[in-house]
């Protein structure tokens, strides 16, 4: 008998790390095409990486990133794709801006405010979606790139003329919340741990609700009976619906579970960056979240892996911008092969994987006959 | 799945439930029952037009924007449609065409319109190609690897218009220079006759010859081949051996195997083609729509061919009638929201959905009376004495449709009835409504027939071989 233990770490191991390798090459390889040299460009990033400034701008990237692959990652346990966090948290960071700048209330209940309409908005958004699959089987892929559609060009389109506070302006938005509505940063945390003073760059406090988020998001999944019963309808549906979880209602609250979280993703925006909802509102995060719930697995430390890989990636595409190394552009290629090569990754490994299950068990098998 | 459907197996002395009227029509062929569709819409269209003081609905203006709108999102669909029929969900039809608009506008740079056609047609191909080795060969799940390619198409697209557009003239990162596109061309004979026929102003005779002259007065030869695209698919796919065994693998790949029927390589194609035509509908938008490559200038369009694709339930004529539903409100919008006429057409256009919506109302109610009539007469007829396993089975098939039938109804009518206050309530409509109006219709179709459409039974399965 081998050591299976030795070839179970190694399987864990080998699908990140081809991944890592491949992305590497292929990058590299369409860098030398265009002229550019990898090694000085890798090492660049890195360099630039170990900076505290960068490690801040990561940290503030992989905040919504990390949000919105939670929120998808919930549907994903239940064989759910929910395309649809792009919508609910575009909506839901516009509902929370209106809101947020029309109240006036003490300093954690207007953020706490601002928060739970976010929250609800999102919920709401994605139920609908729910509701639609378990009412009429429309297709939740379908209904939710729809309803995207739906929330940012017609509701968020149809209304944003109507809250804007200077016509005239370049960048028409809704007002901005005041100050009582906004997050504190952690910069006096970061200060404590690295003694140095940070000028200019503020770590966002959505961090905070973002770890949070995970833990809750790994207790629930995997330490509470609605965790098992979600992963139960999962893996085997039908198995799920004869012990007596009700797949409707697990659908139902699944998507209403992702559309809480997916709220959340543009709050790092609202309460502590520009504190409203413009006509430049950073787009294209529900997208993000998915590929690196994907790339994550779904677990919660996965995906925190996951979200600060494209994090730093994105935050290295404005340091080559300036440095005339490479192109830009080149991140979001390396982003996606890591993806695709990932995911091809993971399918292989498991392969091998289930093989062995089948040998180890003929291997039994033919033992006790 | 239709009731009928679930009835057929069983042996019972109950036909389909369905009305004589519906049984003549699903007779037809699929050309011939969307035309008919098309007729009874543009008799609603003559109708509402006369009622709001409007010539746009039908105009031949409309029906040409509506014809360039629809186009890339036809091919898109007819793409997905090669995919899904042979068990490869492709929802990286988005991504497919941006390469298309790239090598659409590349090509065309190079070598011509022809050049960038067949280039746009290569470049989504290729994006086709990788979705076919990571989902057939390696049997990552579909909608996984369509996601990635979504993400990949663009950041790779904006790369290589970095490296080649940036060096020419009025090309920069985001854009190419311009590319020149086809001649446009009026169809002779045809046009004319369609021209008279317009300008009798007749009531609905005149209306749609004004529809149909959009289809063949200035058109472009790459719009005429878009849809010529929809019959050739129908035979390739239904009147081939060739597309016998495509739609084998996207129904039962298992059973295909055992007879002989290659299903890898099956898939391989029928994947190419589809991100190939997907790259067509980027190569369209470039050379017809916009005269050159811009960033994130395909706005979702392959999305709402997946749509399109399944409002014309997995079939190419289908999916040309959801192309210009779809299309039609876009189409009317740009007509309609130019000088000063801005959103009196577009605000007709709720008014045709109320009407509609009130018909789907009608329609459902009717339905259930008759399913409600069917099952008495078959309670009668089977509860004699004693109560079979089937006869039971078929009471709780029943119980389980009645409920939500007159609710459908009822939800109809309060939408239509929404629609029609909203109508009754403005004089224009807003610049954003026709931006919705097709993502909402795409809803709304969805919720009141998803149980009548049937998906390739195998579609979005991973196929292994030896497996099942």
């Amino acid at each position: 008998m081998k050591a299976p233990l030795l070839r179970r770490i190694a399987l864990a191991v080998a699908a990140p790390l081809i991944a890592a390798v491949v992305a590497i090459l292929i990058s590299s390889i369409v860098l030398a095409l265009s002229g550019s040299d990898p090694i000085e460009t890798f090492k660049t990033m890195l360099e630039n990486g170990t900076r505290l400034e960068t490690m801040i701008d990561t940290l503030n990237r992989a905040t919504p990133l990390y949000l919105a692959a939670v929120a998808a990652a919930i549907g994903f346990r239940m064989n759910l794709f929910n395309i649809g966090v792009e919508g609910q948290y575009i909506l839901a960071a516009f509902a929370a801006a209106v809101v947020g700048a029309h109240i006036n209330l003490p300093g954690p209940l207007h953020v706490a405010v601002i928060i739970a309409t976010a929250m609800l908005v999102g919920a709401l958004w994605a139920g609908l979606a729910g509701l639609l699959k378990v009412t009429r089987g429309v297709s939740e892929v379908i209904s939710t790139i729809m309803l995207n559609f739906i929330a940012v060009g017609g509701i968020v389109a149809a209304l944003l003329p109507h809250v804007i506070e200077d016509p005239t302006a370049a960048n028409q938005g809704t007002p901005q919340i005041p100050e009582s509505g906004w997050l504190p940063d952690l910069n006096g945390i970061v200060e404590i741990f690295t003694r140095e003073i940070l000028r200019g760059r503020r770590l966002t406090g959505v961090l905070v609700i973002a770890i949070v988020i995970g833990i809750v998001y790994h207790i629930v999944l995997n330490r509470t009976r609605f965790g098992y019963d979600v992963r139960a309808s999962g893996m085997n549906p039908t198995a799920a619906r004869a012990g007596g979880v009700p797949p409707k209602r697990m659908i139902l609250l699944a998507m209403i579970g992702g559309g809480l979280v997916a709220g959340l993703v543009g709050m790092p925006e609202i309460l502590s960056d520009t504190h409203a909802y413009d006509q430049g509102f950073i787009q294209g995060l529900g997208f993000a979240g998915i590929a690196v719930a994907l790339l994550g697995r779904t677990t919660a430390g996965g995906m925190a892996i996951a979200a600060l890989l494209f994090g730093f990636l994105d935050s290295s595409a404005a340091i080559l911008q300036v440095s005339d190394l490479a192109s830009s552009e080149i991140v979001v290629i390396m982003q996606a092969t890591i993806l695709l090569v990932a995911v091809i990754a993971y399918e292989v490994v498991n392969r091998i994987k289930q093989r062995d299950e089948v040998k180890r068990a003929s291997r039994m098998a033919g033992v006790t006959a | 799945m239709s009731t009928t459907e679930q009835l057929q197996p069983t042996p019972s002395p109950v036909p389909p439930m369905q009305g004589a009227l519906t049984t003549r029509i699903n007779a037809l062929p699929g050309w011939a029952r969307w035309s008919l569709a098309a007729t009874v819409g543009v008799f609603v269209l003559s109708f509402v037009q006369e009622v709001s003081g409007t010539s746009l609905l039908t105009a031949e203006s409309t029906s040409r924007a509506m014809v360039r709108w629809a186009i890339p999102i036809l091919l898109a669909g007819l793409g997905g449609l090669f995919a899904e029929r042979s068990g490869v969900v492709n929802i990286g039809l988005e991504g497919m065409m941006i390469l298309g608009t790239w090598f659409g506008a590349w090509g065309a740079l190079n070598w011509g319109p022809w050049g960038g056609l067949i280039a746009g047609f290569v470049g989504g191909a290729l994006g086709g190609v990788l979705h076919a080795i990571a989902t057939v060969t390696f049997g990552v799940d579909q909608v996984v690897s369509g996601v990635a390619i979504n993400i990949l198409a663009p950041g790779l697209a904006r790369y290589m218009s970095e490296r080649v557009f940036s060096g020419m003239t009025g090309g920069s990162v985001s854009q190419s220079p311009r590319v020149n596109g086809f001649d446009k061309f009026t169809v002779p004979v045809i046009a004319d006759v369609l021209g008279t026929i317009r300008d009798w102003d007749v009531f609905l005779i005149s209306d749609m010859a004004g529809l149909l002259r959009g289809f063949v007065a200035s058109v472009s030869i790459f719009t005429v081949l878009a849809l010529l695209c929809v019959p050739f698919t129908a035979w390739l796919l239904w009147r081939t051996r060739f597309g016998l065994r495509l739609r084998i693998c996207g129904e039962n790949p298992w059973a295909g195997e055992s007879l002989g029927v290659r299903v890898f390589g099956h898939k391989y194609i029928a994947v190419a083609i589809s991100g190939g035509l997907a790259g067509l509908a980027g190569a369209y938008i470039v050379l017809e729509l916009s005269g050159l490559y811009r960033g994130g200038q395909t706005t979702g369009r392959g999305f709402i061919g997946l749509a399109a694709l399944i409002f014309g339930n997995w079939r190419p004529w289908g999916v040309l009638a959801g192309a210009m539903l779809f299309s039609y409100p876009f189409g009317l919008a740009l007509v309609d929201f130019d000088a000063q006429r801005s959103g009196v057409a577009t605000r007709a256009l709720l008014l045709v959905i109320a009407i509609c919506l009130y018909a789907t109302a009608v329609w459902l109610w009717f339905a259930q009376r008759r399913d409600d009539k069917r099952r008495e007469q078959m309670l009668a007829s089977t509860s004699t004495g004693y109560s079979s396993p089937t006869a039971s089975w078929m009471n709780m098939l029943g119980a389980l449709g009645r409920a939500p039938s007159g609710r459908l109804s009822a939800l109809a009518a309060i939408l239509a009835t929404i629609s029609l206050i909203w109508y009754l309530a403005t004089d224009r409509a807003a610049a954003w409504l026709p931006n919705t109006m097709p993502y909402v219709l795409v809803l709304l179709v969805l919720v009141f027939a998803a149980q009548r459409l049937r998906p390739p039974a195998a579609a979005g399965i991973p196929y292994r071989r030896g497996e099942h």
